[in-house]
């Protein structure tokens, strides 16, 4: 496995990861899942599921063990390791992990992210002592115990409606207005209404405090500034998470907050790498939304591949020269160009090839030659660019011309070289 | 690993005469199931210097809390009847493998 290149790795195992595996191995292309865990991400810690389509209620960790099942049916392969240091911009990828080198022609960046620390103080300091960020995790331990949780979005209400199987009383302190809460409607409804749910509105959490264990916790008031002692057993983080991409080294564009920026075809910066799930800049991150991205870059990538390898074999590598016609059935007038440069490439008998780009599927060599309007039309020899000829040039060109004008170009770099 | 329980644990942790590593850990916490296999590698490694146990705090809730352990994963040493290292939160084999080296080298 060593010296393997594989057709695409995979970094990262939670349901985006899984699902870009999936596609992956499905499409016939070598497929390597690096994740430095247990298959399934955040999402393997979410006590349960309830709008993955088609499945009606679910623990995390099953439905992430489906998925990853599923993967593994088709065929791919799985290393527990973690992506420590990446370099991307060769056609060969390689990503350095603990325990070797991975190397791969296309990449599917998958990170995911992780709950945010928000640094009151004692937070460090009682982790593992009532100090926690996951509510399957801990919560039995709370049995008839008081527990606050800090946050108020959609995950911080369901775990907290979760963590009322367990505790006698749940406090959930708020940073907004009276009434205001981050969570979708549904889960604010559920939430309010529930029994053993408090709210303390208005409030941040100020400092944890006990011996040994947690014991108490002071919570301010922002409106009034007055400061007052709850005493509770254990204390959980819902405040948001932040991307695991501090790996990457700034090797792909990330945006201010750390989150890498894709295109629409979920490529990053670095042509034949891809970003799915939490990690990336996108609008609603759930299970269904982190799947739907790894099917996405693994489609994308799979292009990518077919387009790399037919670029390479039929242009960079041709014997002989070659004319790349970038087209678009979009635009008339490169529509009206194929046939003359068929005809041209009749006209120089076997001395140059002809290889046409639709720009409208594939933008892969469109982009990395500086192809911003078709037609256009490019003159390989020997795997280089030796002249290009833009719309303007080519209009109202004949055959017999535009052939004489190729070879005339292949000519003059043969006598440079 | 011995598997100890409320019933055991005094005499396999606390009256042992070497270092005892603990594994408190529960199937519901996925860093523990995560964390389980570096650990079974760390106790073949070095279970001839310190005697590898796991607590299953699901079954032992007072337990693990009489040991101050409230959340997981949380892996802890004793020496002599004394918690002498502890690690919570972001546990990796790494951190036990230093621990190990540190308290019992």
């Amino acid at each position: 496995m060593k010296d393997k290149v594989w057709d695409l790795v995979v970094v990262g195992g939670g349901p985006a990861g899984l699902t870009a595996a999936l596609y992956g191995a499905r499409s016939r292309l070598s497929t390597l899942v690096l994740e430095k865990g247990r298959a399934g991400g955040q999402a393997a810690t979410t006590t349960e599921i309830e709008n993955y389509p088609g499945v009606r209620r679910i623990t995390g960790p099953e439905l992430m063990d489906r998925i990853a099942d599923h993967a593994r049916d088709f065929g791919a392969d799985f290393v527990k390791d973690d992506g420590l240091e990446y370099d991307l911009e060769p056609l060969v990828k390689s990503i350095k992990g603990k325990k070797g080198t991975y190397r791969a022609r296309a990449v599917i960046l998958a990170p995911g992210a992780e709950p945010r620390v928000l640094g009151v103080r004692g937070e460090r300091q009682f982790r593992g002592k009532g100090v926690s960020y996951c509510a399957t995790c801990d919560a039995d331990f709370y049995t008839g115990l008081d527990v606050v949780v800090v946050g108020s979005g959609d995950a911080a209400l369901e775990e907290a409606m979760f963590l009322a199987k367990f505790a006698r009383k749940v406090s959930i302190i708020v940073v907004h207005e009276e009434g205001v809460l981050d969570a979708t409607g549904v889960i604010q409804e559920r939430a309010v209404a529930h029994e053993r749910l408090e709210f303390i509105w208005n409030s941040v959490l100020e400092e944890i405090r006990g011996e040994g264990l947690v014991e108490e916790v002071v919570i301010k008031n922002l409106k009034t500034g007055e400061l007052s002692v709850l005493s509770t057993s254990g204390v959980f983080f819902f405040v948001g998470t932040v991307p695991r991409t501090s790996n990457l080294g700034g090797q792909v564009e990330l945006d201010d907050r750390g989150y890498i920026i894709t295109g629409e075809h979920l490529q990053t910066s670095v042509p034949g790498v891809f970003a799915a799930g939490d990690a990336r800049v996108k609008f609603l991150r759930q299970v269904v939304t982190a799947c739907s991205d790894g099917a996405e870059a693994a489609v994308a990538a799979e292009r990518y591949l077919a387009e790399e390898e037919s670029f390479h074999r039929n242009v960079l590598e041709s014997e002989a020269p070659v004319a790349v016609a970038f087209w678009s059935p979009a635009v008339d007038a490169s529509l009206a160009l194929l046939p003359v440069v068929e005809k041209a490439t009749a006209h120089g008998g076997s001395k140059f090839r002809l290889y046409k780009i639709d720009t409208y599927r594939h933008q892969q060599a469109a982009g990395r030659y500086r192809v911003e309007e078709v037609p256009e039309l490019l003159v390989f020899a020997g795997g280089k660019v030796v002249a290009r000829f833009n719309a303007a040039q080519l209009a109202g060109a004949d055959p017999g011309e535009l052939a004489a004008t190729v070879l005339a170009a292949v000519a003059m770099e043969d006598q440079r070289t | 690993m011995i598997e100890v329980d409320r019933e055991n644990f005094q005499e396999e942790v606390l009256e042992a005469a070497g270092p005892v590593l603990v594994d408190f850990w529960s199937p519901r916490c996925e860093h523990c199931l995560e964390l389980d296999p570096e650990i079974e590698m760390l106790a073949e490694k070095y279970g001839h210097r310190v005697k590898f146990t796991k607590v299953n705090v699901l079954e032992n809730r007072r337990l693990a809390i009489s040991q101050k352990v409230l959340g997981l994963p949380v892996v802890a040493i004793y020496l002599g009847g004394q918690k002498v290292a502890e690690l919570a939160g972001d546990v990796t084999g790494q951190a036990i493998e230093d621990q190990i080296n540190q308290v019992a080298p």
